[in-house]
């Protein structure tokens, strides 16, 4: 317990006396209420999305087509063909990026944290333009390994060039360079987007389109995104330990290098699988882990799921906003999660005290 | 400001001097070799013909009218670009700023793509009104991010300095991708290689918009190189020694935004030149702003006609824009200051 006695830092002051874990500022009500609230909300939140469109068809049929699907009735195709496997793309993809936001703000304790910022966007997206140029045509279900490589590869350059500074990993110095790396894979990509003249293919998925999801996509995305939230629900534990510090969590007991590493494949796979679904959508995993702790407390047992269920929310409506706004255009999601998640941004940087 | 000795001094002097003269030698180096380098090959003997008047018409169109402007307009921003940043790492007293990571490069360009979109066309009218209009995005944007970054208690911190600019920036681009699928496609393509850092106005219409500019406020700015000093040595060490320093740091920003903005309207949204110029300029003659304010100028110039030449080399017969060439050594040098930065 030696480790753990060391510990000082952090507000929420583990308790000195026991041996178990430290009693956490947790409200499992609020959780519950959040979960069960949040999943009816999002539910609803399908619905009206389903419902909505260059063709009104009202909720009674979405549920119909849903549950007594009748291939001869044009409505229930448009449903089940377009407007089901959108919706659940927009679910899949919010919950993705704001549990692997939860995670990378837990095991870096970086209140900044999120894929976007740290450069995890920005690679697997040079990534999938590498794919487009050199291999048209590739199979989705390759394209999204290689989604993971680039996010990976993103991630690996900000965070190896963070802990090579003196003084290490500051939360400032990981969103500059998480800046500087999405720069210089934003030109490679823009580069080859040019010079291949697959500008037009790209466009779209930088914006973050969700008009695009197809079944195909979501069979091969789906499973990927589970597992790693599953996976993310089971290390929940850990992270919370780990989250209060390295010297906390080893002096409890944990591995913590076997927890970092297991945490890091986990986020990869999250914003490899989205990025290849959906483009490079930030700020989701910022915004809503951060919502999620002020509801529910410091516990990432209940931070983790109610990230994803109000991550889901949230990408859910942005969709719907963004076809709502200026019909029949569709402004791209991505830029209005930004212009969302931009303020919020700078609200969190004006409280960083930390500096470089 | 004698605080050296007055050896030390000459001998700094000396140096400065000899760093200057090579760096124009390299330049003018350069500026032969992009001469030469393009789609359609002439010999450095034929470039001498021509510019003494002797070339065929074939020879004189491609480089008067084609490669003449983009490389004087490439040195251009090099060196505004490059003062720009001296000027902002010199005020704010932070290494890594830099008029594009600053989010100025940004607020410059919304306003040009705004005005590119919605104008019916993009002819001869708009040129030397797109420095002004992107002095005005500029300019906007800069205080939005002072302001936002400026704390009653505790002054001006870089850190929070730079997050708030990579936070504006991101909220601006994210109304650009809102706007550019808005335009046409050809507009599209426009706006995508302005993005990307082309140099796309490459006639001389385009010099004579940026010329007045660079004309007026590079010596106005190296006339205030002592005010740099002063500045670079902190807030309360300026004051005592009788600076009137916010109003100075205004004036000096104003021309810093100013220099961003012109530059930026010709060339598309070319980042870290402002911040690599300044630093190995810095190497080069030492911190005082006499000499690094013209050795910041010189190198930035230099730099842009290497990745100049570099674009239209590297994937003959295919251009890249020069901005992706700046990016892909820039931000590398970027890294590599933040992997030092204590």
């Amino acid at each position: 317990m030696a480790g753990f006695n060391q510990s000082t830092n952090d507000g929420s002051g583990p308790s000195k006396e026991t041996a178990h874990p430290p009693k956490l500022h947790t409200r499992p009500v609020t959780g519950m209420i959040v979960l069960v609230g949040g999943l009816f909300a999002l539910l609803l939140g399908m619905g009206v999305s389903i419902a909505f469109g260059a063709k009104e068809i009202d909720l009674a049929t979405v549920w119909q087509s849903i549950f007594s699907f009748d291939s001869s009735l044009t409505e229930h195709l448009v449903i089940m063909e377009l407007r089901l496997p959108r919706v659940l793309g927009g679910v899949m993809v919010g919950a993705s990026f704001a549990v692997a936001g939860a995670i990378m703000q837990g095991m870096t304790r970086n209140p900044l944290a999120d894929s976007g910022l740290l450069g995890l966007n920005a690679g697997a997206a040079f990534m999938m333009a590498l794919c487009f140029a050199f291999m048209p045509g590739m199979p989705f279900l390759f394209l999204i390994m290689y989604a993971f490589l680039g996010a990976a590869l993103g991630a690996g350059i900000v965070f190896g060039i963070g802990s090579l500074a003196r003084g290490g990993l500051t939360p400032v110095r990981l969103v500059l360079a998480g800046a500087a790396v999405s720069a210089l894979l934003a030109a490679l990509t823009d580069g080859i987007s040019l010079y291949f003249q697959i500008g037009q293919d790209l466009a779209y998925f930088y914006a973050g389109g969700l008009s695009g999801t197809k079944w195909l996509h979501l069979k091969i995305m789906i499973p990927w995104a589970l597992a790693a939230i599953v996976a993310a629900l089971i290390m929940s534990r850990s992270l919370t330990l780990l989250s209060l510090g390295d010297e906390v969590a080893s002096g409890l007991g944990q591995r913590t290098g076997v927890t970092k590493i297991v945490c890091s494949i986990i986020v990869l796979i999250l914003a490899g699988s989205s990025v290849a679904v959906v483009g490079a959508v930030g700020f989701v995993g910022l915004i809503i882990p951060h919502l999620a702790r002020y509801l529910v407390g410091v516990d990432y047992r209940w931070i983790i799921p109610c990230s994803a269920v109000l991550g889901g929310l949230l990408v859910v409506l942005s969709d719907l906003a963004a076809r709502i706004i200026n019909p029949p255009y569709e402004m791209p999601i991505g830029a209005i999660i930004a212009v969302l998640g931009v303020p919020f941004f700078l609200y969190l940087a004006r409280r960083e005290r930390r500096e470089l | 400001m004698k605080l050296h000795g007055s050896l030390g001094e000459q001998e700094r002097t000396a140096r400065g001097i000899r760093v200057l003269t090579i760096l124009g030698l390299l330049i003018i180096v350069v500026f032969i070799i992009c001469m030469n380098t393009g789609y359609s090959k002439l010999t450095p003997f034929d470039v001498l013909k021509t510019l003494v008047g002797l070339g065929t018409p074939k020879q004189e169109l491609i480089l008067f009218d084609f490669r003449l402007p983009r490389i004087v307009i490439a040195m251009l921003v090099g060196a505004g670009l490059a003062v720009s940043g001296c000027i902002m790492q010199g005020v704010s007293r932070n290494a890594l700023a830099d008029p594009g990571i600053l989010g100025i490069n940004a607020g410059a360009g919304l306003v040009v793509m705004l005005v590119v979109a919605f104008y019916p066309s993009t002819s001869a009218a708009p040129v030397f009104m797109l420095p002004v209009l992107a002095l005005i995005g500029a300019s906007l944007t800069a205080m939005l991010i002072y302001g936002l970054a400026y704390s009653r208690t505790e002054g001006l911190s870089p850190t929070r300095l730079l997050l708030t600019g990579i936070g504006v920036a991101a909220g601006i681009s994210a109304v650009m991708i809102i706007l550019t699928l808005r335009i046409s496609p050809e507009k599209y393509q426009f706006v995508a290689t302005w993005l990307a850092g082309s140099i796309w106005g490459s006639n001389w219409k385009f010099v004579l918009a940026l010329l007045p500019w660079i004309v007026v406020l590079l010596p106005y700015v190296f006339t205030k190189a002592r005010v740099l000093n002063v500045l670079n040595l902190g807030e309360q060490t300026a004051s005592g020694l009788g600076a009137p320093v916010e109003r100075e740091r205004l004036k000096l920003l104003a021309a810093a935004v100013g220099l961003a903005a012109s530059c930026v309207a010709v060339s598309g949204a070319i980042g870290f030149v402002g911040l690599i110029g300044p630093h190995l300029a810095r190497r080069l003659v030492g911190p005082k702003h006499q000499f690094l304010l013209p050795g910041a100028a010189l190198t930035g110039a230099l730099l842009m006609l290497v990745a100049e030449v570099t674009s239209r080399m590297i994937l003959q017969p295919q251009e890249i824009p020069v901005g992706v060439v700046v990016a892909v050594i820039g931000a590398p040098y970027f890294l590599y200051l933040l992997s030092r930065s204590k």
